[in-house]
């Protein structure tokens, strides 16, 4: 009988972790989409940010309400973790809380301090649902905040709320059983299970029993579960947030990535030495972003990153004054995208080729033209994802490979070609300022 | 510059002037502002005058990055034509262009936008801190500009250019890293906004309105264009005025 439920715990395990491995191939391939990205500089500055924007969550703390909330949820998740592996050693050696008799009253501690992590977790949770659905956060609603999205949202914070009762009700029966069994690990008294102990009072041990049972079936069952789900979520930023801010822009905001191939062409035109030049210029696919294979990996782990907090769209001054333009939409379209070619070539379909586009199926021209390039969504960000970059690059796509950029941006091209000026001014005009200034008296 | 160069001169610093600086009328003001300060602390500057040509920044924001290119190049050659070492500019366009974006092409510059300057000016002693100047207890807001703040984490300095009014410095609900938009970057200023609800400038100038400021600083052309036309069409251009760091300090110093 023993060996039977060993057995059915490593199914469990075995069946989780294929899914798993094949959910994290998968994304791997979309993300290796994009183009090379060439993060690799400056490492110490990397892990640093790394640990204050990630771990320490640094950029949080601008709320500081939510901050603490989820500073909760993610000391729990961390912490809890602790107890998981409690939780499969006992599973695969069919043993029952196998750490008790070693640690003693520290044991005792120990889960009291998971219980209370529990705590933390159940009532943060349940107030995000509430900000969510009842208080109606503005950030959380808008266009893209379509059904899925909205769902996805609730069903994480159900799901954790669950899974935190699943270990209270476990440690409540269990230390009921405690009470009527000498032959169970006495563990002392829990402090906040101890108060669910009444609804279970009076059942006998072996429905006892069978209660504990299901609930330790059910938080294992339930992470491993979860644990998949996750990749298919915006939740995968509990993972993601990790590299996402480790591959940081570490440059000022304000700078543009250089496009080299372009440098080439503007030397040779310029009569200018150019650099490998005895090489064959490297194949150009396009210039900008058209679709995800256009961006660079960053771009794409990037959307994998995003939890839809909509941070950066609450804001984004394009956003703020009805326009069209939101960040988080750039990120979660682009992450849609990324799944669908992904998706589409996994199972030997046309992949890329599918006829649709990053830009035009999924982001339109007035989106990406109402961004003001203030970089508020890339500061607003908690995992320092950077959705202007991607806005950029397409803006690039339309001006140079379809020049379709707005007509007054092309008149804005033509003066600076022809008076160096983006307006219209005699390029002669330029130093008649100085003028003025030698009209006054000194 | 031409002038120095061929009496074999090299100044201590090229004022970068700007497009916006050359040709807009309101912020000409803000050129010879700044002009006439660089001349009283008796700085030896030049200009490029005819020879400045547009950094390329509202053509690479708009995705033009061929005509950027071109005109980085052009700047470039005239700047290491003249061995130029160390700029200063009024525009945080043209700054962060120049500063961050020119290195990469083969131009390498210390460049220094002109709230920092005035900035340091005031710390060696130059400028300012006379007391009882014009602006003496009047209520002042600070407008970011993000090509300043966000993009360049320049937050301070402009700030302490303006404590060294002796003015009151007031901040709007969003302010430094929070700081709202003008309106005009990403070369939003050479087109039309999008279909929307309302102007960002509007948005912005309500947040300025709302301190009870009679002046809303900016170091900015665009950003001065913006919040000048949101302060018209809110109706308050008699009761707040909107100006350039260079313009109060010059101001205050009476020149």
């Amino acid at each position: 009988m023993q060996y039977i439920s060993q057995i059915a715990f490593l199914v469990v395990v075995a069946v989780a972790t294929y899914f798993l491995y094949k959910r994290i191939t998968q994304i791997r391939k979309n993300i290796l989409l994009g183009k090379a990205a060439g993060r690799n500089d400056n490492q110490p500055d990397r892990w640093k940010t790394m640990l204050l924007v990630a771990f320490g969550q640094k950029k949080m703390f601008k709320r500081p309400l939510p901050a603490f909330l989820h500073l909760l949820v993610y000391v729990g998740f961390l912490v809890i973790n602790l107890e998981v592996l409690e939780f499969v050693i006992d599973g695969i050696a069919g043993t029952h809380r196998i750490f008790a008799p070693f640690l003693g009253d520290f044991y005792t501690v120990l889960i009291n301090v998971f219980e209370f992590l529990a705590i933390g977790v159940l009532l943060s949770c349940v107030i995000f649902l509430i900000r969510r659905n009842v208080l109606g956060v503005k950030r959380f609603k808008g266009s893209e905040m379509k059904k899925w999205p909205t769902l996805d949202a609730n069903l994480i914070l159900i799901t954790e709320i669950i899974l935190m009762f699943a270990i209270l009700t476990m440690n409540a029966t269990d230390m009921l059983i405690q009470g009527q069994d000498e032959h169970y690990a006495q563990t002392g008294t829990f402090f906040f299970s101890q108060f669910l102990m009444p609804l279970f009072e009076g059942l006998s041990v072996s429905t006892l029993i069978l209660v504990e049972r299901f609930a330790w079936w059910f938080h294992i069952v339930g992470i491993l579960g979860f644990a998949v789900y996750v990749t298919y979520s915006k939740h995968l930023h509990i993972a993601l947030a990790f590299p996402n801010t480790w591959y940081s822009n570490l440059k000022p905001k304000g700078e543009m990535e250089n496009m080299a191939a372009i440098t080439n062409e503007v030397k040779m035109m310029l009569g200018m030495p150019v650099e490998n030049a005895e090489e064959p210029p490297a194949e150009i696919g396009r210039f900008g972003a058209k679709d995800v294979n256009d961006l660079s990996w960053v771009n794409i782990m990037n959307a994998y990153s995003c939890t839809e907090c909509g941070r950066c769209t609450s804001q984004c001054p394009a956003n703020i004054t009805g326009k069209k333009l939101s960040p988080r939409k750039i990120m979660m379209d682009t992450r849609d995208r990324a799944e669908e070619v992904g998706a589409s070539i996994a199972a030997g379909g046309k992949g890329l080729e599918d006829g649709k586009s990053l830009l035009g199926d999924y982001i339109t021209k007035e989106e990406i033209n109402a961004c003001t390039s203030c970089n508020a969504c890339v500061e607003a960000c908690p995992v320092n994802i950077d959705p202007l970059s991607i806005i950029l690059q397409m803006r690039r796509y339309v001006a140079m490979e379809e020049s379709g950029s707005p007509a007054s941006w092309n008149s804005m091209f033509q003066n600076v070609e022809t008076s160096f000026a983006p307006w219209k001014f005699a390029p002669t005009d330029r130093f008649k300022w100085a003028d003025e200034l030698n009209k006054e008296p000194n | 510059m031409a002038e120095m160069a061929a009496k074999g001169e090299s100044p201590e610093v090229l004022f970068w002037v700007g497009c916006a600086g050359s040709f807009d009328d309101r912020y000409k003001k803000v050129t010879i502002a700044f002009i006439k300060i660089l001349n009283k602390v008796g700085i030896s500057f030049a200009v490029l005058g005819e020879e400045e040509t547009c950094t390329g920044d509202p053509a690479r924001r708009a995705g033009n990055e061929f005509l950027f290119q071109m005109q980085a190049m052009a700047n470039i050659q005239v700047l290491d034509g003249y061995n130029v070492k160390k700029i200063v500019t009024a525009c945080p366009h043209c700054f962060n262009t120049i500063k961050n974006e020119y290195p990469e092409l083969g131009g390498n510059y210390e460049v220094i936008h002109h709230s920092t300057f005035l900035q340091q000016l005031i710390n060696e002693g130059k400028v300012g801190l006379k007391g009882g100047g014009e602006f003496k207890g009047k209520k002042i807001t600070y407008h970011d500009s993000c090509y300043l703040g966000r993009a360049n984490n320049i937050y301070e300095a402009p700030r302490e250019v303006l404590q060294a009014l002796d003015a009151e410095l007031v901040e709007m609900k969003r302010c430094r890293t929070k700081g709202l938009c003008c309106g005009a970057g990403g070369a939003q200023m050479f087109k039309d906004a999008e279909p929307g609800n309302k102007e960002v400038n509007i948005e912005r100038t309500e947040d300025a309105l709302a301190t009870g400021a009679n002046v809303i600083a900016a170091a900015c052309p665009f950003c001065m264009t913006m919040m000048k036309d949101g302060v018209k069409s809110k109706e308050k251009e008699d009761s707040v005025e909107v100006l350039d760091l260079a313009e109060l300090i010059a101001k205050n110093e009476g020149l």
